[in-house]
């Protein structure tokens, strides 16, 4: 294998292959590196995919990928031991081209994507995983594979290796992770009839409906649980930052059990048959985390430049868009065959100047702040589902004394000061 | 039916098996004298480290290949590798 390609992709997953496709579109000579048996295999996802920035990849995929709902409904819940305080939003307008999102189920979604690659001149070759970058001269002028002979070499290599991007920790880009700046998330597909998801959330055939679950889904922990409509599944799955599983001791599959068997969970996932079990990290350090994306021969997308919006759960869009600036990049050097870092820096300016950093940016002080006060979560949830409760409850008390119980019952439970304390540092954490 | 345990989740999975383990402890000492919660045994969502007494045993076979002991263990006293190409954990779904 001591071939040289325009440019080395390490990684067939949304980054790494949108990258692929697009060098390859361009008629950029690509090799896209695998570590899985098949793109996918290795790869996990709670299951929302966007609609916008796979379209400017592949218009009107939705007619032939493998998709499984189009999602027209997204529910948030605050949730106490024996209640939920719900809201959200149901829209048909989601639910006709061109789409806002769907579900997807990413062993098969990654195998088509990574093949419309393919179809585009990209070469795939799974299998192999890449155990170094080879640097000469300060430079990086290919990859070092597990392979016998696996020296292969390219004007730039694109690192799409996702959460565990040792190959950039390799290059010194970043340090390792601290265990705040990753979630830990278990996730189960569990197969249910088509007739009983369609029922019990209240769709037809083709919609689908996306709860996203805070407060005791995570025992009160930073972080957040989900349930996915799929066409003949849901897909469950829990995750808080590994820092709190940590700190809280807790055993991730036991946090996945508890919200599988909670009273306002179960009987929704009655009668499934569960069909796989999923643990992954997901990269939540946000804006202070990204780390070095260009330099000398050297691109970093994806996960592995921990481009993910935790708060919105965006990621695999994120992956997408970072992967084809990449490739713009990647194809600007080429035409001025130039390939140093302040030349690929020009993949560093499309991200800034995308929604990717401005969003990453807006939140930059998100996670920190509810890491630091966990009250949002294991004090505040529980007080809305009280206030709901008193508020709704008919027992005779007029509604305006009713109000007033319910604003002495929070300021007497977190004192009025803290309770300002709060509003003003959640809503500066997220303005 | 819906999984009860651990050892039902990972019955649910397929692997492709290295010889070779892919995850290493470094200094089994450390776990004895510094690590008194094991903290790896906790936080693993594969069950994949179990304290024997004296020294971390370690069943790779049943790996997620997640990154979490590597980024977790208090001592960085995991050294953490892919497993060779197209070994380890093949998810088929999600």
């Amino acid at each position: 294998m001591s071939e040289k390609f325009d440019v080395i992709v390490v990684g067939a997953g949304p980054a790494g292959t949108s990258c692929a496709l697009t060098c390859a579109k361009s008629g950029l000579n690509v090799l896209l590196l695998e570590r899985g048996e098949y793109p996918g295999a290795k790869n996990v996802m709670g299951g929302v995919l966007y609609r916008k920035q796979m379209e400017e990849l592949i218009p009107e995929f939705w007619k032939e990928a493998p998709l499984e709902r189009p999602v027209i409904e997204q529910r948030f819940w605050m949730m106490d031991k024996e209640s939920v305080v719900q809201f959200g939003y149901k829209g048909l307008e989601w639910g006709v081209e061109p789409y806002n999102n769907f579900t997807v189920l990413r062993a098969q979604f990654d195998q088509w994507f990574a093949k419309k690659a393919v179809d585009a001149g990209a070469l795939l070759i799974n299998e192999t995983v890449v155990t170094e970058c080879i640097v000469e001269n300060g430079k990086v002028v290919g990859v070092r594979t597990d392979r016998p002979n696996g020296e292969v070499y390219a004007d730039v290599v694109v690192l799409a290796d996702g959460v565990n991007s040792l190959l950039s920790k390799q290059l010194g880009f970043h340090k390792e992770f601290r265990p705040d700046e990753v979630a830990l998330t278990v996730m189960e597909v569990i197969n249910l009839p088509k007739e009983k998801i369609n029922d019990r959330f209240n769709l037809e055939d083709n919609q689908g409906c996306t709860i996203e679950i805070f407060g005791d889904s995570t025992k009160g922990n930073l972080g957040t649980a989900f349930v996915y409509t799929n066409k003949e599944s849901l897909n469950i799955g829990v995750g808080t930052t590994l820092s709190s599983m940590i700190k809280a001791k807790i055993k991730p599959y036991e946090l996945l059990d508890y919200l599988k068997t909670h009273p306002m969970v179960k009987p929704m996932l009655a009668g499934g048959e569960s069909a796989e079990y999923l643990a992954h990290l997901i990269p939540e350090g946000g804006y202070r985390s990204v780390p070095k994306v260009a330099g000398n021969g050297v691109i970093v997308v994806g996960d592995a430049a921990q481009l993910v919006n935790a708060i919105h759960r965006e990621g695999s869009n994120m992956a997408m868009s970072s992967g084809k600036m990449a490739a713009e990049a990647v194809v600007q050097a080429h035409s001025r065959g130039d390939f140093s870092e302040s030349s690929l820096n020009s993949y560093r300016d499309a991200l800034n100047s995308s929604f990717i950093m401005k969003d990453l940016e807006k939140y930059k002080d998100a996670a920190h702040t509810f890491e630091k006060y966990p009250q949002y979560f294991n004090e505040y949830v529980p007080m809305m589902n009280k206030a709901m409760s008193k508020f709704f409850t008919v027992d005779g008390t007029p509604k305006r004394e009713k109000q007033k119980q319910i604003m002495k019952s929070v300021t007497s439970e977190r004192g009025t000061i803290r309770v300002i304390q709060d509003i003003y540092r959640a809503w500066k954490a997220v303005k | 039916m819906s999984t009860k345990n651990i050892e039902e989740k990972q019955y649910l999975l397929r692997f492709k098996c290295d010889t070779k383990s892919h995850l290493t402890v470094l200094d089994h000492d450390v776990c004895m004298t510094k690590c008194p919660d094991k903290l790896c045994t906790v936080f693993c969502p594969a069950e994949v480290y179990k304290w024997e007494g004296t020294r971390m045993q370690v069943g790779y076979e049943g790996c997620h290949e997640c990154g979490s002991c590597r980024i977790g263990c208090p001592y960085q006293n995991i050294k953490w590798e892919y497993p060779k190409g197209g070994h380890g954990i093949v998810f088929r779904l999600a």
